[in-house]
């Protein structure tokens, strides 16, 4: 059957099984548009700003697990999607970003709306492609969708130009996927696997370090059982949040520049460092000579690349976290006794651990006077569902979720890491809601980070998203603040929000609901009204001015320099 | 340390952009890259010398096998006799009166070709292995060159398997 290239790929999107995209009609893309209309199987969301589109498909594929899709028009409506595929990039979040480009024979020629995609997203795209020929359409789209999510899943882009949506072709969709130069290997080495089980038995001192790719993987309960089985003190990165239950008795939280003392400390002192889908970032490891200085390391990933990309690695294993987990749990089945001997002598390491708990517990001082930004943080755990999905923007009210926010279920926090994108967590949010219009959705905001996608209200009401925003409003760009006046004498250059916006009015504006308050006694009433209005709601929570992040350790120094107070 | 790496990708638009682009974005240095395609015409072959030391040119290859065009990487450092290593080079060298003579013995010695002569100039043509190369560029400097231009080497393992 002979379908036009704008056909085409809304029926390669069907036969990928989507059923949202995140777009702004343009010039270039107006083909495509006029035959979304007749899809009844493709639901479209129209964000204000195609940063906000490509961050919306970003929270639908971190909630789910499935590839988010976005569409841009050329020229200005691609660049626009930069900051938003580069976010992706550096989280290896899986998605699909279709740009509309100017006509073949005007590509190269200063055309109007024309931006050359592909050189510039060639650094941030797991691999991108520009289709000339509307014959290659089905099997770009085919292995775009491929690449975007297998392996260490991550952003694709095919640029699509407007004679080749208009061109016609016999519509085939491709059986299967021939990459000669892409072969991800899912299977870890099962020699390497029985080593890595000999090593973790024989340690005294074992730490499990989790990133982000634990839950990429889907890999939470295979996690569980593996600490459980080893009974091993595990930690967290901030992508690696929310994939192992921040209260469990072996749970550290998050280690690096503002984790926990007791998760540093015992990276620190461990003798066997298990890194499992992480990629020993700066944020994590501080002064790499004098991270985890007498640990063995083993480090599961399915990305070759990362494997002794930053410190060397004793062991280590290339693979899918699942299938490696799934191999070490067989492995520990068939040596019952090294397990129970090993649990015995790992016994005085996590009481070590516990004691580090007892006498430096994550704490802040609570105020009658003034909302703290911390007692917010529990609050919202305390009176939100089991299985919210939390949002955060970026900057210390990041920090203080990770730190304070206790996550029980897998693919609740969904968080610029990498790339550390203000502006991502109101149309993640945005993008999560979607995806589960039943569950509450919380996006955590400062006020400099609100105001970069803040449009996105509109979206909210005319899709009727009722995605909850809290606004921790200290009037300043906080992180850089707290910098500022650590290593700057309080030198608050540029740091200071001083217009006094009216978020009550800026959500009525909108069509939404707003509330506010400076006071602590109010905090918890305004969090419980906000949940029971409908619809998208802004809290304002008017917090303490210079209250800093704690602890932190500062550029340049090892993890276990930590500053603990300010 | 220097290496010469052969890369073999799909010979796709665009595909020495985005080696060239790797190995820039995340500084790794590109002494010579030459590329033409293989018997198989949709696979090209890129031979790239770079500098760095062990853990470098390990992330190198490791990233260059990553991108999706990549299909195979070979590393030609390690013991000379295992590769064969050839370059080309055209130098254009000022002989006047004086040094015509020693010019045309260099071409004898090296068994270079001349490919273009004027009263004030021979323009030299120089095959073999980069050492050489270097070598005579050396041996021909202190008399005068006025331009020179080097292909970057092409290399191939010994033996008789192929890349596959």
């Amino acid at each position: 059957m002979k379908m036009t290239g704008s056909q085409i790929l809304l029926a390669c999107l069907e036969q990928e099984g989507v059923d949202t995209v995140f777009g702004y009609p343009g010039g270039t893309v107006i083909n495509i548009y006029d035959d979304l209309m007749k899809s009844d199987k493709i639901r479209h969301i129209l964000p204000r700003h195609e940063q906000a589109g490509v961050h919306a498909a970003d929270g639908y594929a971190r909630a789910t697990g499935k590839v988010g899709v976005a569409i841009a028009t050329s020229g200005p409506g691609a660049t626009n999607t930069v900051t938003g595929i580069a976010t992706a990039y550096m989280d290896s979040i899986p998605m699909v970003v279709i740009c509309g480009q100017v006509p073949t024979p005007m590509i190269g020629n200063d055309a109007f709306q024309e931006a050359d995609m592909i050189g510039i997203t060639r650094p941030i795209t797991k691999h991108n492609y520009l289709v000339r020929d509307v014959k290659d359409l089905a099997r770009v789209l085919k292995q775009a969708f491929f690449i975007a999510r297998t392996g260490r899943p991550g952003p694709v882009l095919v640029d699509l130009p407007k004679d080749v949506q208009t061109a016609t072709t016999i519509f085939e969709y491709p059986e299967t996927v021939e990459l000669r130069g892409y072969k991800p290997n899912y299977s870890g080495n099962a020699r390497q696997v029985v080593n890595a089980a000999k090593m973790i038995l024989a340690a005294k001192k074992p730490v499990i370090y989790v990133g982000g790719g634990a839950t990429l993987s889907d890999a939470d309960k295979e996690l569980l059982e593996f600490a459980e089985t080893i009974q091993a003190p595990l930690t967290t990165t901030l992508m690696g949040m929310s994939s192992f239950p921040t209260r469990h008795p072996l749970s550290l939280g998050m280690l690096g520049m503002h984790g926990t003392y007791y998760a540093n400390m015992a990276v620190t002192n461990s003798d066997l460092l298990i890194a499992i889908g992480a990629r020993f970032d700066d944020r994590v490891t501080g002064k790499i000579s004098t991270f985890a200085p007498d640990a063995k390391i083993i480090h599961i990933d399915i990305d070759p690349t990362s494997i002794k990309k930053n410190v060397r690695v004793d062991l280590p294993i290339v693979g899918d976290l699942k299938d490696v987990l799934k191999k070490m749990l067989k492995q520990f089945k068939e040596l019952p006794e090294e397990v129970t001997a090993s649990i015995a002598e790992t016994a005085p390491w996590r009481a070590e651990v516990d004691a580090w708990k007892v006498s430096h517990p994550m704490s802040y001082k609570l105020s009658k006077s003034v909302i703290k930004p911390q007692f917010v943080i529990e609050k919202l755990r305390e009176l939100s569902d089991d299985d919210a999905i939390i949002t955060t923007e970026v900057g210390q009210h990041q920090m203080w979720t990770a730190q304070f926010f206790d996550f029980t279920q897998p693919r609740t926090f969904l968080t610029s890491g990498g790339l550390g994108t203000m502006g991502f967590g109101l149309p993640a949010a945005l993008g999560a809601q979607a995806a589960f219009p039943g569950r509450q959705v919380i996006d955590i905001s400062g006020d400099g980070s609100f105001q970069m996608n803040s449009q996105e209200l509109a979206t909210l009401v005319q899709n009727r998203l009722p995605v909850k925003i809290v606004i921790l409003n200290n009037n300043f760009l906080g992180m850089v603040r707290q910098w500022q006046q650590l290593f700057f004498d309080k030198r608050y250059s540029q740091t200071c929000l001083e217009s006094p916006i009216d978020f009550v009015k800026l959500a009525d504006a909108y069509g939404a609901t707003g509330f506010t308050t400076s006071k602590p006694e109010e905090v918890g009433t305004i969090i419980k009204k906000a949940f029971e209005t409908p619809g998208p709601v802004i809290m304002e929570f008017k917090i303490s001015r210079e209250e800093n992040v704690m602890p932190m350790v500062p550029a340049g120094a090892g993890i276990s320099e930590m500053v603990l107070a300010s | 340390m220097k290496h010469t790496i052969s890369v073999l990708v799909e010979n796709e638009f665009g595909v020495l952009s985005r080696i060239s682009g790797l190995f820039s974005g995340r500084g790794f240095n590109i002494e010579s890259l030459s590329v033409a395609p293989t018997l198989d015409a949709s696979i090209s072959r890129m031979t790239i010398v770079t500098f760095g030391d062990e853990r470098i040119l390990e992330q190198i290859t490791k990233q260059l096998n990553k991108l999706i065009d990549t299909i195979k990487v070979i590393d030609f450092t390690g013991e000379a006799e295992e590769y064969v290593e050839r370059e080309l080079a055209l130098v254009k060298v000022i002989a006047e009166e004086g040094s015509r003579a020693e010019v045309m013995r260099i071409v004898d010695i090296f068994r270079a070709k001349v490919v273009d002569v004027t009263s004030r100039s021979y323009t030299l043509e120089f095959m073999g292995s980069p050492d050489k190369i270097t070598a005579v560029v050396e041996l021909l400097r202190p008399i005068g060159i006025k331009e020179l231009v080097r292909t970057g080497p092409a290399a191939l393992g010994r033996g008789h398997k192929g890349w596959k």
